[in-house]
C-alpha cells in the first residue's frame, strides 16, 4: 500500500470519475455555447436573455463547478508530476486552490449578480 | 536500486524522440494549464457582456483590441485541442486506440485536428 502524502480526495478512483463527469459537462457546455454563437445573430438583448433564463443559469453554474473540479484535478496532477520540492509544490497547490475559489465566486457573481 | 551498472546509456539528444502519443498527451496538459489561466479573460468578457447594452458594447469593443482578440483566439484554439484530446481519452477509457498499431493514428488525428482548430478559431475571432 502506497502511503498517501498529497492526495486530497478520498482516492484516485473518485478523482478519475470526477474528471470524466466534469469533462462531459464542459464538453456539452462548449458545444452549446459555440453552436449558439455560430448559429445565432447575437444581440445584447438575446445574449442577456439567454443567461437570465433558469435552464441556462443551471447549466452555467454546473459548468463553473465542473470547471473548478476539472481544473483542480488536472492542475494538482500537473503540479505533483513536475514540482519536486515540497514547499514549492504546496505553495503552488494553495495558489491554485485560491485561484479556483476566486473563479467560483466570480462565476456565481457573473451569473446571479445582474 | 539493484540495477546493472553495465546497461547501455543513450544521452545522444539527436536520437531521443518522444513518441507521437507522448507529444499529443503533453499538449493536452499544456492546453489545460493555459485554460486555467486564460479563463480569466473569458470570464471578464462574459461578465462585461452581461452588464446591459453598454457592457455588451464594451465587451465587443474590447474584442477589437489585438491583445484581447489574440487571447481569445488562443483560448478557443487551446479549448478545441483539449476537447479533441479529451474525446480520445474517453475513447481510450473504453479500450480503443491502446495498441501500438492504433495509438499513433489516433494521436496523429488529434494533432492534425488541433492545427485545423487553430486556423478555424483564428478565422472566427477575426
Amino acid at each position: 500500500m502506497v502511503t498517501k502524502v498529497t492526495g486530497y480526495s478520498r482516492n484516485g478512483v473518485s478523482d478519475w470519475i470526477f474528471q470524466r463527469a466534469s469533462a462531459v459537462i464542459l464538453a456539452a457546455y462548449t458545444v452549446f455555447i459555440v453552436g449558439y454563437l455560430l448559429l445565432n445573430d447575437v444581440t445584447a438583448e438575446s445574449w442577456q436573455a439567454l443567461f437570465a433564463s433558469l435552464p441556462m443559469q443551471i447549466f452555467s453554474l454546473l459548468a463553473v463547478l465542473a470547471f473548478v473540479a476539472h481544473a483542480w484535478i488536472g492542475m494538482w496532477t500537473v503540479v505533483t508530476d513536475y514540482i519536486k520540492p515540497v514547499r514549492v509544490r504546496y505553495s503552488a497547490i494553495v495558489a491554485i486552490a485560491l485561484i479556483l475559489f476566486a473563479y467560483l465566486v466570480w462565476g456565481v457573481a457573473i451569473l446571479f449578480g445582474n | 536500486m539493484a540495477m546493472s551498472q553495465s546497461r547501455p546509456v543513450n544521452l545522444d539528444l539527436k536520437t531521443i524522440r518522444f513518441p507521437i502519443m507522448a507529444i499529443s498527451s503533453i499538449i493536452h496538459r499544456v492546453t489545460g494549464v493555459i485554460m486555467f489561466l486564460g479563463a480569466f479573460v473569458v470570464m471578464a468578457l462574459l461578465g462585461m457582456s452581461l452588464q446591459g447594452e453598454e457592457g455588451f458594447a464594451a465587451a465587443l469593443a474590447a474584442m477589437d483590441n489585438f491583445i484581447v482578440a489574440f487571447c481569445l483566439w488562443g483560448f478557443v484554439s487551446v479549448l478545441g485541442y483539449h476537447f479533441v484530446a479529451g474525446l480520445k481519452h474517453l475513447a481510450m477509457d473504453l479500450g480503443h486506440f491502446e495498441t501500438l498499431e492504433s495509438a499513433p493514428g489516433a494521436a496523429k488525428f488529434t494533432l492534425v485536428s488541433g492545427v485545423v482548430i487553430v486556423v478555424l478559431a483564428g478565422i472566427w475571432v477575426w
